[in-house]
C-alpha cells in the first residue's frame, strides 16, 4: 500500500507545470508585438519634388498659364492663397485677389479640389477600376500597384492640373509645411513647388489685413 | 468514487501546444523587431496621409530639434564609419582610428567640426548634444557644415543612399528652409520628410 502510494506520486512529478513560463513568454510576446507594431506608423515619407534651379525656372514660366495656384502660410496657422499672377493681368475672375482660407477639409482642401475636378474623377475612376483587380497573387499584386502608380502619375503630371506654388513665410511652422504638402497628395496635385516668400507676398498680406486689398 | 478521480484528472490543462506556439511567435516577433535608435531630443513629427515606408537601410537622417539646432545620423554602425573615414579623407576631420570606432557606436552626431574630437572623448555625448548651446551642425550662410556631411556621406555611401529629414512639429519654418537650401544647394533635390501616419478627414 505505501509502495502503490510512491509510484503515484512520482507519477504525477513527470508532469512539469508549465503556467509560470506560459505567463512569462505571453508577456514577452505582447512586448514585441507591441514594439512593432508601435514603431511601424511612426516612420513615413513624403518625397519631394526636384528643387533644382532650372527646373524652377520652368515652374516659373507655368505660372505664367492660367491654372496657377499661390499658397502663403503665414505665422499663427493662418493660410491665403490667390490664384493666377499676383499682380492680374489675364481674363481670369479675381486674378490676384488674395483670399484667406484656412487648413483642413473645408479651407484650401476644398479651394483645391475645386482647381482641380478633371484629376480628382479620373483619380476616382481610376480607384474604382483597380478596386476591382485584386489579387491574392503576390507578384500579380505586385503588377497591378506598379500600373496602378504609373496611371496615378500620369493623371497627376496631366495639362489639365493646376501648377501650385507653396511659399512659406518664416513665422510658419514646419506642421503647417505638412498639412499643405498633405493636401497636394489628397487632391493629387503632382506639380507643385516650395518657392521662397518673397517681400511682395508680404506686401500683399500686409494689404489684405489693412483692407485695402485690390 | 471513479467519477470523482476522473473529475480531479480534467482539471490539469495540458499546456505544451500552448507553449510550443508561445515560444514560435516570442522568436519570430524577437527576431523581426527592430528598435529606434537613441535619440538626442524627442522628436514629434508631424502628421501626414503619406503611406510610403521609409527604406530601411542606407539611409541618413537629418534631425531638426524646435529651436534649431540640427543633428545627424546614419542608420547603421558601418554606415557611420564610412562616412567618418570619408573625412577624415577630405582632410575635414583628423580622427585616429580609436576614435572612427567611437563615432560609428554613437547614434546621433551634431557638433561643429572643430569641437569633435572633444565631444567623442566624452562620456555624455546625447546630454552635451541638448544641453550645449554650441551643439548642432551649424548651417548658416557663414558656416555651413551640413552641406559638407551630406556631401561626404554621398561619397561614403554611394548612389542607393538615402537623405530623410525629422523634424519637430512646432519647428520654425526658418531653419527647414535652411536645411533645404543646403541640400538644395549640394544637388540633392530627392529627399524625404518623416512623417507619423494620420487617416484623412472626409
Amino acid at each position: 500500500m505505501a509502495k502503490k502510494g510512491g509510484s503515484k506520486q512520482k507519477k504525477m512529478n513527470s508532469r512539469v507545470d508549465f503556467t509560470p513560463m506560459v505567463d512569462m513568454i505571453m508577456l514577452l510576446v505582447t512586448f514585441f508585438m507591441l514594439c512593432t507594431t508601435l514603431l511601424k506608423p511612426q516612420t513615413m515619407e513624403i518625397s519631394m519634388p526636384s528643387d533644382k534651379e532650372d527646373i524652377k525656372d520652368e515652374n516659373r514660366n507655368q505660372v505664367a498659364a492660367s491654372k496657377a495656384v499661390t499658397i502663403l502660410i503665414d505665422e499663427n496657422n493662418t493660410l491665403y492663397y490667390f490664384k493666377g499672377k499676383p499682380d492680374g493681368g489675364s481674363d481670369i475672375p479675381d486674378e490676384g485677389k488674395l483670399f484667406e482660407t484656412s487648413y483642413g477639409k473645408d479651407g484650401i482642401r476644398k479651394v483645391l479640389l475645386a482647381a482641380n475636378p478633371e484629376a480628382v474623377k479620373a483619380v476616382a475612376k481610376l480607384k474604382a477600376e483597380f478596386a476591382t483587380k485584386k489579387t491574392s497573387n503576390v507578384q500579380e499584386e505586385q503588377k497591378v500597384k506598379a500600373e496602378y502608380k504609373e496611371r496615378l502619375n500620369k493623371i497627376k503630371s496631366a495639362d489639365y492640373t493646376p501648377s501650385v506654388i507653396i511659399k512659406a513665410s518664416d513665422g510658419a511652422t514646419y506642421d503647417n509645411l505638412i498639412q499643405v504638402l498633405d493636401e497636394m497628395q489628397i487632391c493629387s496635385i503632382g506639380r507643385y513647388v516650395i518657392d521662397k516668400f518673397v517681400d511682395g507676398d508680404k506686401a500683399k498680406i500686409e494689404a489684405f489685413k489693412n483692407g485695402t486689398a485690390q | 468514487m471513479g467519477r470523482f478521480k476522473v473529475k480531479k484528472q480534467d482539471t490539469f490543462i495540458d499546456m505544451t501546444p500552448m507553449s510550443d506556439v508561445m515560444v514560435l511567435l516570442l522568436t519570430f516577433f524577437m527576431l523581426t523587431a527592430t528598435f529606434v535608435k537613441e535619440e538626442p531630443v524627442k522628436v514629434n513629427t508631424p502628421g501626414s496621409v503619406s503611406e510610403i515606408k521609409i527604406p530601411a537601410n542606407n539611409l541618413l537622417t537629418i534631425f531638426v530639434e524646435k529651436s534649431g539646432k540640427v543633428f545627424m545620423t546614419m542608420d547603421s554602425p558601418d554606415g557611420l564609419r564610412k562616412l567618418a573615414q570619408a573625412m577624415n579623407e577630405a582632410g575635414k576631420l583628423s580622427l585616429t582610428p580609436e576614435e572612427v570606432e567611437v563615432f560609428a557606436q554613437a547614434p546621433t552626431f551634431g557638433t561643429p567640426l572643430n569641437t569633435m574630437k572633444g565631444w567623442l572623448a566624452s562620456d555624455v555625448k546625447n546630454e552635451l548634444l541638448t544641453k550645449s548651446k554650441e551643439a548642432g551642425i551649424p548651417c548658416d550662410s557663414v558656416n555651413n557644415e551640413l552641406k559638407t556631411w551630406v556631401s561626404t556621406a554621398r561619397e561614403a555611401c554611394g548612389e542607393s543612399m538615402r537623405v530623410a529629414i525629422k523634424a519637430d512639429k512646432s519647428t520654425s519654418y526658418a531653419v527647414i528652409k535652411r536645411v533645404m537650401d543646403s541640400l538644395r544647394e549640394i544637388e540633392e533635390n530627392r529627399y524625404n520628410l518623416i512623417t507619423s501616419l494620420k487617416g484623412v478627414e472626409e
